[in-house]
């Protein structure tokens, strides 16, 4: 099998309301395995836009993706959720979590609805992500319960749970201080360093830009370099 | 699909909105207790205004009518045959009211298969004295057994005992007529017939149907005494008494009766007619207030999920970003809403149970039903079948749209919201 994780080829999107509008001319990128990648550019050139594409939530687009060389454009409703379950790990700006469970429940959530391990051991392993990331005191805690910083690091934990192809975050410092943001890109790097972890993070911090991989640049819809 | 974890889900939306469930399932538990309640108390009237007459009265009563004959003797003279005759003035032939070879058809009647029993009578139009003045009257002779099994009259007597009419010259006579002549239980009530026999009977008992007009002029007493009173021979029997098992047969079986024995036939369908009416108008409106209730409670809960999952947005993106698809969401909706259904549903049939308890004991008296003490309920378990079903249709319809709603909602667009 080939090294490439993610592969795009000719990705292009409209935005059709209020005016017809091209956010995305012709996107080719590939990430191989392992790879720590971060995405920067002006606000507004299309980095979101191209996350959720690639992410499989937006299915709205023109080109092809290709995820370890299967393609996902065209797939139905319910094989995207299969794949966002088992290969993709979200991390967005904002925490997004469920504020009906605790943090352990929350992060256990996507390995259940995956449903090949016991609950016994997707626990053992929730445990052991919120372990690595310094949580597993909180771990019977409600999010709201949480400081900003915590709730990004369970996030990660419920991005790790099903050890997916790729993690995928979107600003995931954007909201921190300088303090958690280092915390969170110490997370990353250690993840990739030691277990192999493919990241494709798209930031506005040059400085959290500049110490990851690999950085692509986008100017108004297009990668150039 | 995994249901328990789309269970669980929906469990805990429900808890963090524990304020708004409530609310939801006390909807569905009023609208199925209310409903319960009412099919249970309008059938419990139906039962006892039709038992007022369907346990009196049978299914089909065979009797002789005194009527002209069908075929006068013009008809069987052979110079007339081919013509159209006109006879004026015609007189109706009295035949006899007894029923001829009675015995053989009753013993017919017992081996058919659609017959629960028979029961033979003799009715006779008699004057009852008292001192000076005649009051007119009717005397049932029956045979007190199967007219007991067949009809209930003791649950009309209200004084004595039936099997007191199993001995010879006894009576049971009517409340009012009673009342009118003074007379009570042990007295000797005098008894002319149309022939003018007379006999005097001692009283057993007095029967209250409600009725007055049948109060006023109703007597009972066995075949035997009755028999011996008209002056007629022991197989001497003007009416016989049919009850099916299934009362919808009983026009189908009278026309067939009439025809086999050659004897007059009613059935419990012509003479009573205007009580059916009756009984489907009150179950109608009962089936349609309780559904009018239900179809409430489902909009309650239509709009409460509509509210959750405007409030639940987020985690319902969430949900999909980590790999929940639309068809799960929806059923994470439904099952939510059923949950409430499931749990108002039965509390419903609970309340419903406890509120026909409480009316079945609320006291009810009326002179007209001597029997009755309480306000009558029906425990028909049909009414829970379909109280249940009824409560899981609803919420599954009114959760149904919402849940739609949420399996459509684009993560995208709320993660871009924020
Ligand atoms: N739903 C939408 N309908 C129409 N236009 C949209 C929609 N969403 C985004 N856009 C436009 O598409 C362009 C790209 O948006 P996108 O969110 O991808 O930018 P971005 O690079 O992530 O910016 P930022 O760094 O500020 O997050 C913007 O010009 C935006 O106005
Ligand atoms: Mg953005």
């Amino acid at each position: 099998m080939s090294n490439i994780v993610l592969e795009t080829k000719g990705l292009t999107k409209y935005f059709y309301d209020p005016i017809q509008f091209q956010v995305l001319k012709s996107i080719d990128m590939s990430i191989n395995h392992g790879e720590f990648v971060s995405i920067v550019g002006k606000s507004g050139c299309g980095k979101s836009t191209l996350l959720y594409l690639l992410s499989t939530m937006d299915t709205d687009y023109e080109g092809e993706i290709y995820m370890h060389e299967e393609l996902v454009t065209g797939k139905s409703d319910k094989e995207l959720a299969q794949i966002r379950n088992e290969k993709i790990g979200f991390v967005f700006q904002f925490h997004y979590l469920l504020s009906e469970y605790n943090v352990l429940k929350n992060v256990m959530l996507p390995g259940m609805k995956l449903n090949k391990l016991s609950e016994e051991e997707i626990e053992h392993n929730a445990m052991q992500h919120l372990k690595t990331l310094e949580m597993q005191d909180q771990a019977l805690k409600m999010p709201n319960q949480l400081s900003g910083g915590q709730k990004q690091r369970v996030a990660i934990a419920r991005a790790l749970i099903n050890n997916p192809l790729i993690i995928m975050g979107d600003e995931p410092t954007g909201n921190l201080d300088k303090k958690n943001s280092d915390i969170v890109f110490d997370i990353f790097k250690h993840l990739t360093q030691d277990h192999n972890q493919t990241i494709l993070v798209v930031t506005h911090d040059n400085d959290f830009a500049a110490r990851t991989q690999r950085t692509i640049t986008m100017e108004d819809g297009r990668i150039i370099t | 699909m995994n249901f328990k974890l789309i269970i669980n889900i929906a469990l805990h939306l429900l808890r963090a909105r524990l304020k708004q469930t409530v609310v939801a399932g006390v909807g569905v538990t009023f609208g199925i207790a209310m409903f319960i309640t009412l099919v249970s108390f309008m059938n419990g009237l139906n039962d006892l205004l039709d038992g007022l007459m369907l346990n009196r009265t049978p299914h089909v009563r065979l009797y002789n009518e005194i009527k002209p004959s069908e075929n006068q003797p013009i008809s069987y003279a052979e110079n007339y045959k081919n013509n159209t005759n006109f006879i004026a003035s015609v007189k109706p032939k009295d035949r006899g009211k007894a029923i001829y070879n009675c015995k053989s058809i009753i013993h017919d009647l017992k081996q058919d298969k659609r017959i629960v029993d028979v029961a033979p009578k003799i009715t006779a139009p008699v004057f009852f004295n008292s001192g000076t003045i005649e009051i007119s009257g009717v005397i049932n002779g029956i045979d007190v057994l199967a007219e007991e099994k067949l009809f209930k009259i003791s649950e009309y007597i209200i004084e004595g005992q039936i099997p007191d009419l199993l001995e010879n010259n006894s009576i049971i006579i009517g409340k009012g007529l009673a009342n009118k002549m003074l007379l009570k239980k042990g007295d000797i009530i005098k008894v002319t017939t149309s022939k003018g026999n007379l006999a005097s009977l001692k009283i057993v008992g007095i029967s209250q149907v409600g009725i007055s007009e049948i109060d006023d002029v109703m007597s009972y007493t066995s075949l035997v005494t009755a028999q011996k009173l008209l002056g007629e021979p022991t197989n001497y029997i003007t009416d016989i008494q049919v009850k099916a098992f299934d009362i919808t047969t009983a026009p189908a079986l009278a026309k067939e009766f009439a025809l086999k024995y050659d004897l007059d036939a009613i059935d419990y369908q012509t003479t009573n007619s205007q009580f059916e009416t009756g009984s489907s108008v009150r179950s109608i409106i009962s089936y349609a207030v309780g559904i009018v209730l239900l179809i409430v409670a489902g909009f309650g809960i239509y709009n409460i999920l509509n509210m959750m999952i405007f409030e639940k947005m987020d985690s319902i993106a969430i949900l999909k970003a980590t790999g929940f698809s639309g068809n799960d969401v929806k059923w994470i909706f439904i099952s939510l809403s059923m949950v409430i259904g499931i749990a108002g549903g039965i509390l419903g049939l609970v309340f419903g149970y406890v509120f026909s308890s409480i009316i079945d004991v609320v006291p009810f008296n009326t002179a007209a039903l001597p029997t009755i003490k309480t306000y009558p309920v029906n425990y028909n378990p049909m009414f829970y079948v379909i109280g249940i079903t009824f409560a899981l249709v609803t919420t599954f319809i009114a959760g149904l749209f919402p849940a739609l709603k949420a399996s459509r909602i684009d993560p995208v667009e709320i993660i871009r919201g924020k």
